[in-house]
């Protein structure tokens, strides 16, 4: 072909095939025919991603455990948080919508967090753990569905929503959403799936197992 | 506009004979590795496609069964509210209006946009975006990738609703004073998100370009076709 592959990349939107560039730290590159982003160079991104990861683990941990929102209706009173939610929903046999809440909210937010540290801590230990590729995948699948800052918006929705009927009880979960929602994000941004590649490019160039070609 | 483009236009990863892998990004020779049917990225081993396989087929099927559920959504109510003094069943519209009435403006905006415009837009467009591709329409390229990457965006939002019911049925649970339940609205509605969801993923914004190049290419065009 006379080309050298790896020194191309095709954008994922329109296939355009581009000559890959260098970047400035917190640049990006962006397809010079549909405007897609191609590629960023994030400085620092292993460590500022674990940082971002171990911080909303336990704000995770905290939103899970305690009741998010409690209510005071003429003295009796009522808290949940958002296991308990999705269980009543279950129990009150919608069982698809608490099976895709309890998915988007609770579940997939879990296993994005738990595949970032399961990747990025060998990594920054220069080790390479197995699977990075099958974990990658699962990663880009599951990437739409954790919609913790949707859920979020519902919670202030939900909280005007009650406010004439009733006293609202705010609960510890509540702060911590709105930060593990802040946090996630920043996870997003700072993650660089490039520089997961490159890794993996470096060390099994200079170290063993390649298997393909 | 479109002279603009057609000036830029290089060569596309496809008519070299290249993929790039959708996980990894590499871009890899098709012939490489060609012994077996399924071809796999020299790099991360995920499935090499030219295109997404039966990208406009799959996502009419998810978009054509999303409005036939979409009816149901809108009709049926979505939460049972019941207290000594009413009970009320709300469909999504009708949800809209009383948080409206109640002088809460702003979060009767926010409800309307996500629950009601964000799936009709999303709907509406993937169904422009596919009536285009399959014309091989060269009919504004760069609007309608635009179109696209905002249906991406935005169709997550549309799951507002069903954690307000959710969060609600849980709370509201006052013995006689006060209850919620999720209606089967909820149901259908859940449904369009992820059936809309499903479909924008399937959708390949590459087929919006194609036709352009490939006309600009009059030898490529009468070879493949």
């Amino acid at each position: 072909m006379g080309i050298d592959p790896p020194h191309f990349v095709a954008c994922h939107e329109c296939d355009l095939l581009l000559k890959e560039i260098p970047l400035l730290p917190g640049g990006v590159a962006v397809c010079c025919c549909c405007g897609a982003s191609l590629y960023r160079n994030t400085p620092d991104s292993l460590q500022r991603t674990m940082a971002f990861t171990l911080t909303a683990v336990i704000l995770y941990v905290i939103a899970n455990v305690y009741p998010i929102l409690g209510i005071e209706i003429q003295g009796i009173r009522n808290a949940t948080n958002l296991i308990g939610a999705v269980r009543s929903l279950w129990d009150q046999g919608m069982h698809l919508i608490s099976v895709l809440v309890g998915l988007t909210t609770v579940l997939i937010p879990a296993l994005q967090l738990a595949t970032m540290v399961y990747l990025i801590l060998p990594l920054l230990m220069k080790r390479k753990p197995p699977g990075i590729a099958l974990i990658m995948r699962v990663l880009n699948v599951i990437k739409p569905w954790g919609m913790v800052e949707v859920f979020m918006l519902g919670v202030l929705v939900s909280l005007v929503k009650l406010k004439d009927s009733s006293i609202i009880i705010p609960g510890v979960a509540l702060w911590s959403f709105g930060g593990l929602t802040i946090l996630l994000a920043a996870v997003a941004t700072s993650f660089n799936p490039r520089d997961i590649w490159e890794h993996l490019d470096e060390q099994s160039e200079s170290g063993e197992d390649r298997c393909a070609e | 506009m479109r002279r603009v483009i057609r000036r830029r236009v290089g060569p596309i990863a496809s008519e070299l004979g290249l993929h790039s892998c959708h996980t990894c990004g590499l871009v890899s020779d098709a012939a490489d590795g060609g012994h077996s049917h399924v071809q796999r990225c020299p790099r991360c081993e995920s499935r090499l496609h030219d295109r997404t396989p039966n990208s406009v087929a799959h996502c009419w099927a998810l978009i054509i069964s999303a409005y036939i559920i979409y009816i149901p959504a809108n009709l049926l109510p979505i939460m049972e509210t019941g207290s000594f003094m009413d009970y009320r069943k709300d469909t999504i519209m009708s949800g809209v209006i009383h948080l409206w009435h109640t002088g809460s403006w702003g979060i009767a905006t926010i409800v309307f946009v996500a629950s009601i415009m964000v799936p009709l837009f999303k709907l509406i467009a993937l169904t422009l975006l596919l009536l285009s591709v399959q014309r091989r329409s060269i009919w504004w390229p760069m609007q309608r990738a635009r179109l696209y990457r905002l249906v991406e965006l935005v169709g997550r939002w549309s799951m507002l609703d069903i954690y307000v019911v959710t969060l609600l049925a849980a709370l509201v649970q006052i013995s006689s004073l006060a209850t919620v339940r999720a209606g089967n609205g909820a149901i259908a509605f859940g449904a369009v998100v992820v059936l809309t969801m499903f479909a924008s993923m399937k959708f390949d914004p590459r087929l919006i370009w194609d036709p352009l190049r490939k006309e600009s290419d009059h030898d490529y065009y009468a070879a493949t076709d």
